[in-house]
């Protein structure tokens, strides 16, 4: 065996100190096997060490929340006894390493953390970044990601209803894949992870142990350097036919009596699962290592414990269920067996061949674990850049919005989501390319939204700002497509929290979160942390992902953003200031990319937002969308794309150049469909609320005349916007 | 009407077709792919889905279980056995249906709206069917379906294939064409035109709010023609 050292702890990812505070804990060295233990648990990706102290402030209570961070994932009350368990999850470090497997696992993994909570999946969403678009990497990065998401949803028969991708040359050496899942539940039907009792048998199910990810949690807690090939052994490789069964047999396990606690083995392997269950009910637990089903010859207890083979789960089970448990599991094909037991020790007790080959209190891997108050610097709001007029006025507006419909941030990303099955399970009323995509919820009226958003150039330019206009960007999609907000999770990618500038910039954008969540009565539910996106000593652009879920209490309610009849009206909703520091406009057209991000008014954002929602209520909107990347004229060209018709633009009353007032970003905007009759109650409506709104034009059969001078008709938007990705990628 | 759907290890439309079958009148049961015997039944359906994980090629593990030997030999007493994306590589590895379906042209999983032309109405499935083209779902990586010249004659001559990718108009062209299927082709029958295999989801298309209603069209018809 190897003897272990200060030296071995630190090859494993641990600092000097932390390795002399396990000595201290332990009133000895630890053996390599316990070592391996410390280091998964007290890794990063495990122990949130450097984010904890922040991720507190979090708002995470409300109304509809059943269940906050600290489960596998987050549970919201959508009524009639219904709950929507959702999380969403980084795999970053993977999928740069070996795309398929990365994405695939990252997806798989997500799904476990649902359907433990006892929740069938009924939808897969994903947030995906990749570097420059002529960088030599990101083809195959994004064909590979892209293949390996669709290739574990898609057989899962999960639809995949949304997503987000976007390119950045701050990903060149650190792509971002944060796979996102929501399940459904009945309210007294939730599994959680908390063991109770002694002497339960702690049941082993799935598929067998490999070496496979040894160290994984590990490898995604450090940063990348040119040695980054060697680590592809720490990938995970998935099997989705396995995950199916196992979904199937633990629902059908599930709709009885007998589990007690239940928890996936993702990050850290069976060493996470079982230290979670034990620490959250405060008991011990002894496994016997030879029980463990292993797929390969000779595996040790140290590869055993720290293997992060997929399609795992461990399960605490009510004194003489075994029988019946395992006749369900036998029936889907998949390993069985009884590991170990609950026990009133407080310790994790490892037994192999007989001799005990591990033994740690548990509180010392969890209650112990480090946490750091990391060093941070705060940021400035940029300073505002002046744009001349005479800059302004030599574009031709036509021009413009070509290369922004085509810009790789804002073109149609079809080419992505049509290899992803999107319409299995027969409830998806609104599919990818949306505000949200939405979900009937089976055999009832009602449905469940969801977006996943993230805007890492604000993020970037202002971390507190760009925090809070993520958080508002979500909860203005699921408002376009008429569902109530109701909570949120959040994915946080990151560079490294050594680093002062990388640490500030998760300090703000977690306080901008916090702030709008609040103010929006959006809680947080569930989130994951992801630092070390960096490579050498270049950080990617923070860019934390939100994802939101709203509920439609009615399908005949839903909104989608395609224009649906000629004369009706669009109306602006929010107020159009010009703002284009930080904006796509200005990056691609002006190459300027200095200057605060827009600002982001909470009171508006929830004022205009709840207007809307009651226009939705009273039958008055029949398309929207909301207003963000691109600006006002990119808003009305998809709305004009989808729907096939045109609109006549009114002659500006606004005193901001034209152009400002087109490619402007400023925040808690709209846009809405109304009938011609319903224009005044509508406006009373507005006025009454004291919501900024104006007329931007009345719909036509065809072409968008944006002024005296300039017409673009619906097939040359239709080619501006659909074709990028796809020529791209052939 | 009673129907069966079996459900393989790795089906994961079996919910969706059982849904579809119910909501159109049929009176349906799920059988499970290890079970021997077939409950009477007046069609029996296999579904979508990645049968045994697909591991092999699609639908060949499938063909093997427990449960085919029954719906083989109910086929072949003129049973109505159709196959549905999976269920149609399943068919195909019986060898109750001819060809074989190859990974798609674009190497790409594929899922949007198509429009299928139906070409032969003589049979129980399309026979009084008001529509010659169809507005149906595919969802599948392995589509395309081929088949050698010599049974390609034999298809045609005898008039087996069911459906074929076209536009909204009815043309069969190659640029609707969404996997490099042989002539355009998305659903064929056995000689007996009891046995129907097809790419499309149906029940993908039972209702407005989700892709569209083409898909009640053919089962309301379908559960007419068997009555």
């Amino acid at each position: 065996m190897i003897e272990v050292s200060e030296q071995i702890a630190i090859d494993h990812g641990l600092k000097s100190d932390e390795y002399k505070k396990i000595c201290k804990l332990l009133k000895r060295t630890p053996n390599i096997t316990e070592l391996g233990i410390f280091s998964a648990m007290w890794n990063e990706h495990c122990s949130y060490k450097s984010s904890r102290l922040h991720l507190k402030k979090l708002p995470t209570k409300g109304k509809k929340v059943i269940q906050g961070p600290g489960e596998n994932a987050g549970v919201i009350d959508i009524e009639d006894g219904d709950a929507i368990v959702f999380k969403i999850e980084s795999h970053n470090h993977p999928s740069f390493i070996e795309p398929y497997q990365g994405a695939a696992t990252g997806v798989g993994g997500i799904m476990r953390d649902v359907f433990t909570m006892g929740a069938r999946p009924i939808a897969n969403l994903n947030s995906i970044h990749f570097g420059s678009p002529q960088h030599k990497k990101t083809k195959n990065l994004l064909r590979g990601v892209v293949h390996g998401i669709g290739g574990y949803g898609n057989c899962m028969g999960v639809p995949t209803i949304a997503g987000q991708t976007s390119f950045d040359s701050s990903y060149n050496g650190n792509i971002l894949v944060n796979a996102m899942t929501l399940g459904l539940v009945k309210k007294n039907k939730i599994f959680y992870s908390k063991a109770t009792g002694l002497n339960k048998p702690v049941i082993y199910v799935g598929s067998k142990t490999g070496r496979d990810g040894i160290h994984g949690a590990s490898m995604a807690s450090a940063s990348f350097d040119e040695k980054i090939e060697e680590k592809k052994p720490t990938v995970q490789v998935g099997d989705p036919f396995t995950e199916k069964l196992l979904l199937e047999a633990c629902l059908e396990l599930m709709a009885g009596d007998s589990i007690i606690a239940i928890q996936d083995m993702g990050a850290a392997g069976l060493t996470s699962s079982s230290i979670e269950m034990a620490s959250k009910g405060n008991l011990g637990i002894e496994i016997d290592l030879n029980r463990v089903p292993c797929r390969e010859t000779k595996m040790t207890p140290y590869e055993i414990m720290l293997s992060e083979s997929q399609e795992r789960m461990l399960i605490v089970l009510e004194n003489g269920k075994e029988e019946t448990a395992k006749k369900i599991f036998d029936k889907w094909n998949l390993d069985f067996a009884v590991i170990g037991k609950t026990t009133n020790s407080k310790n994790i007790e490892l037994f192999f061949n007989q001799e005990q080959v591990a033994k740690i209190p548990v509180n010392i891997l969890v209650e112990n674990s480090p946490m750091y108050d990391r060093k941070w610097k705060k940021s400035k709001l940029p300073k505002k850049n002046k744009i001349k007029n005479e800059v302004l006025n030599k574009l031709k507006i036509k021009d413009v919005l070509k290369k922004i419909l085509s810009n790789q941030n804002i073109c149609s990303k079809e080419w992505i989501w049509q290899q992803y099955d999107h319409t299995v399970m027969g409830d998806t009323i609104q599919k990818p390319g949306g505000d949200s995509g939405v979900v009937r919820v089976h055999g009832t009226n009602k449905a469940v939204a969801a977006s996943v958003d993230s805007s890492a150039v604000y993020c970037w330019a202002h971390p507190l700002t760009g925090g809070k206009q993520v958080v508002a960007e979500s909860w203005r999609n699921l408002i376009s497509v008429g569902a109530t907000p109701i909570a949120i999770t959040n994915c946080l990618n990151f560079g490294s929290p050594e680093k002062e500038d990388n640490m500030g910039e998760f300090v703000e954008c977690v306080q901008g979160i916090g702030e709008a969540s609040k103010y929006l009565n959006f809680p947080v539910v569930s989130g994951n942390v992801s630092f070390y996106n960096q490579t050498k000593e270049v950080g990617i652009k923070p860019t934390p992902s939100i994802g939101g879920v709203g509920l439609i209490k009615d399908c005949k309610n839903m909104i989608s953003m395609d224009l649906k009849e000629v004369d009706n009206l669009v109306l602006i909703i929010g107020k159009t200031e010009g703002h284009i520091d930080q904006s796509l406009f200005a990056r691609t057209i002006l190459d300027e990319k200095n200057g605060p991000p827009p600002e982001v008014n909470l009171f508006n954002e929830k004022n205009n937002g709840e207007s809307i929602l009651n226009l939705i209520d009273k039958g008055y909107v029949k398309s929207a969308h909301d207003i963000s990347l691109g600006g006002l004229l990119v808003a009305i060209s998809q709305m004009c794309i989808k729907g096939n018709k045109g609109i006549k633009i009114n002659k500006l009353k606004n005193l901001i150049n034209e152009i400002e007032y087109f490619f402007a970003e400023d925040q808690g905007r709209y846009l809405i469909e109304v009938n011609k009759k319903d224009l005044k109650e509508v406006t009373k409506i507005l006025n009454k609320n004291s919501v900024h709104h104006e007329e931007l034009g009345i719909i036509t059969q065809n072409d968008m005349i944006i002024n005296e001078k300039t017409k673009v008709t619906i097939d040359e938007l239709r080619s501006y916007y659909t074709n990028w990705l796809s020529k791209y990628m052939s | 009407m009673k129907s069966s759907v079996i459900t393989f290890p790795g089906s994961n439309c079996d919910r969706d077709i059982d849904v579809a079958l119910k909501k159109f009148g049929f009176n349906n049961k799920m059988v499970w792919h290890g079970d021997i015997e077939l409950p009477k039944s007046d069609l029996v359906v296999l579904p979508g889905g990645f049968s045994y994980g697909d591991y092999l090629r699609c639908g060949s593990m499938a063909s093997k279980s427990k449960i085919m030997q029954s719906v083989i030999n109910f086929a072949k007493s003129g049973g109505l056995v159709m196959g549905i994306c999976n269920g149609f590589q399943i068919l195909v590895e019986t060898g109750l249906v001819p060809g074989v379906l190859l990974r798609n042209k674009y190497l790409e999983f594929i899922c949007k709206n198509v429009f299928v032309k139906l070409d032969n109405k003589e049979n129980a499935y399309f026979k009084n069917l008001n529509k010659d083209v169809l507005e149906l779902h595919i969802a599948h990586n392995e589509g395309n379906y081929f088949c050698t010249k010599d049974q390609l004659k034999e298809i045609n001559d005898n008039n087996q294939i069911a459906i074929y990718y076209c536009n909204i108009e009815g043309k069969i062209e190659d640029q609707y064409n969404p996997n490099g299927s042989i002539k355009n082709i998305a659903g064929i029958f056995n000689k007996e035109k009891n046995v129907l295999g097809m790419m499309p989801h149906p029940e993908r298309m039972i209702d407005q709010s989700l892709s569209g209603e083409d898909g009640s069209i053919f089962f309301k018809n379908l559960l007419n023609n068997i009555k």
